[in-house]
């Protein structure tokens, strides 16, 4: 199990557990996570599912496709360069421990 | 602990997503979602595009673990459907037999896919519609390489089983009867792009042409589709998408007003006050001009959804919002936002006869009333905002592809 720690925008914390391959917006779904909505279910064609990956957790990911890239491009608050849809981000043993921040809106 | 016990028939997205946002909001109440499918709420976009790929298991369309349920003490009855409402007794029948009481009552029963009204094809294992997991699981063994495919029906269902057929080799010819694709979607310069898309991927298209008969060999299956032109094309498997029909009969049975749907107040509340229908089989009021209409979309949906969540805990809400619908098709992403259905002025941004890159904007008295944008997420952002602002916008400045949609989007903001 990956251990993931979401911080909401007014500092309040939940940490859940996701299994491995299971991605990070799934975890949030499954734990109603608020803020977090997932409405295309993964397609990469919502941007609802936007999370800012704590630093020190962003040296663990890979990296982004083009076409989440091209998503990032459509979040209701402005992405900046730690952006993620973190239905991409895909729960495995060297994420244990990340950290996402969720903005204050997804639409 | 609170007395009330809400009932959701319907467990699709529409249904999922109200239990989870019940659950979200504190509602402590007893809280049963009735479905008939062997499944906890699941994705249904993927169906049609990376379920049949093959790209993603039956696990990962699910919406919320399995063990979100049991935690949050959701009452979910698989494998069963509602028989009848007696509105009096406030209780619901179950297939199983099973009676439920019930404060307050959620339809959410979405659609099923409209058949052919064709007998030759009520027997044939090779033919197949396309709404749920297990419609997929049938369909995808016929899905090998060199398998010859007949589409019926242009429209979005039927575009993007062509898309994921090709990627698949397999021998596609789509008919539609209309003179263009997705008819009912959009314009006819959008039509005709995918026209061309599915053209240049190999897809043998033929509008205007419509299957006079079928002929079923002896093992039952559809062998030949003979169309009104009298061509004869041999197939190993037919797809039709040609709409959905609401699942509204349970609702009409029980006296509720039905009319293409389940007709809703701006509250989602049926003509009986403790009974709700969400979702596309929910025909709402729209909000700007109090017209009927029906949305078959994941958005609509989900938005519904948390919408009467609200309203079943005592703050009534109305449901207002913008509307968008997105499609993939090979490697093209079409996003809409906003109903196209009334305009009087289309602009295009980009090119639309070469690439694969551009946007559509429909104008209504000089008003950004909807926009269909393809292969361009930043134009959609943009579009959006414009569609939710009801931005007056010169159509000189939408076409020109010299200003970059963020400084579309900064004029934009200068003018709110």
């Amino acid at each position: 199990m990956v251990k993931v720690t979401f911080i909401h925008p007014d500092g309040r914390q939940e940490q859940h557990e996701g299994s491995d391959g299971q991605s990070v917006m799934r975890v949030a779904t499954s734990n109603l996570v608020d803020g977090i909505i997932g409405e295309c279910g993964g397609d990469l064609s919502c941007a609802t599912c936007h999370v800012f990956v704590d630093e020190v957790s962003w040296r663990t990911l890979p990296p982004k496709t083009p076409e989440e890239d091209d998503m990032l491009a459509v979040t209701a608050v402005e992405p900046t360069e730690f952006s993620r849809l973190c239905c991409q981000i895909k729960c495995s043993e060297s994420l244990d421990g990340i950290v996402v921040h969720i903005p204050k809106a997804q639409r | 602990m609170s007395s009330e016990d809400i009932v959701i028939i319907g467990a699709g997205q529409a249904g999922g997503e109200l239990a989870a946002a019940l659950r979200s909001l504190g509602y402590d109440g007893r809280l049963t979602l009735v479905g008939n499918e062997a499944s906890y709420p699941y994705a249904r976009p993927p169906l049609s595009k990376a379920y049949l790929l093959g790209k993603c298991s039956a696990e990962e369309l699910l919406i919320r673990a399995p063990a979100m349920y049991d935690q949050q003490n959701i009452n979910v009855r698989m494998n069963t459907a509602a028989r009848s409402i007696d509105r009096k007794a406030k209780t619901v029948t179950l297939s199983n037999g099973e009676v439920l009481s019930y404060s307050k009552l959620v339809i959410a029963t979405g659609g099923r896919p409209r058949q052919l009204p064709v007998r030759e094809l009520s027997g044939a294992a090779n033919v197949f519609y396309v709404r749920t997991r297990a419609d997929i699981d049938r369909m995808r063994p016929y899905f090998a390489p060199g398998a010859r495919l007949a589409i019926i029906g242009g429209g979005f269902i039927g575009l993007e089983v062509a898309s994921v057929a090709r990627q698949l080799g397999l021998d596609v010819t789509l008919l539609e009867s209309q003179q263009r694709l997705l008819a009912r979607a959009t314009c006819p310069l959008v039509s005709e792009f995918f026209r061309r898309i599915h053209h240049e991927e190999g897809v043998d298209v033929r509008l205007q042409t419509s299957v006079q008969s079928y002929l079923v060999g002896q093992s039952g299956n559809v062998e030949t589709l003979v169309s009104d032109g009298g061509e004869h094309i041999r197939v190993d498997i037919v797809l039709v998408g040609i709409g959905l029909v609401p699942n509204s009969e349970l609702a009409e049975a029980a006296g509720l007003e039905v009319e293409n749907g389940i007709v809703v107040d701006e509250c989602l509340r049926t003509s009986d006050p403790a009974i709700y229908a969400i979702g596309d089989v929910a025909r709402f009021p729209d909000a700007g001009n109090g017209a009927l209409r029906r949305i078959e979309s994941v958005p609509n949906a989900t938005e519904q959804a948390r919408t009467v969540a609200e309203t079943l805990l005592g703050r009534p809400r109305p449901y207002i919002s913008l509307p968008w619908f997105w499609s993939d098709q090979y490697d093209v992403k079409l996003q809409i936002v906003g109903l196209s259905d009334e305009h009087d002025q289309v602009v295009l941004r980009g090119d639309l006869t070469n690439g694969r890159k551009f946007a559509i904007y429909y104008l209504r008295n000089g008003v950004v009333s909807a926009a269909d944008i393809v292969g361009s997420p930043q134009d959609f952002a943009v579009a959006r905002k414009l569609v939710a602002a009801a931005a007056v916008v010169d159509p000189v400045i939408l076409a020109d592809t010299r200003i970059t949609p963020r400084d579309l989007s900064r004029m934009v903001a200068a003018v709110a």
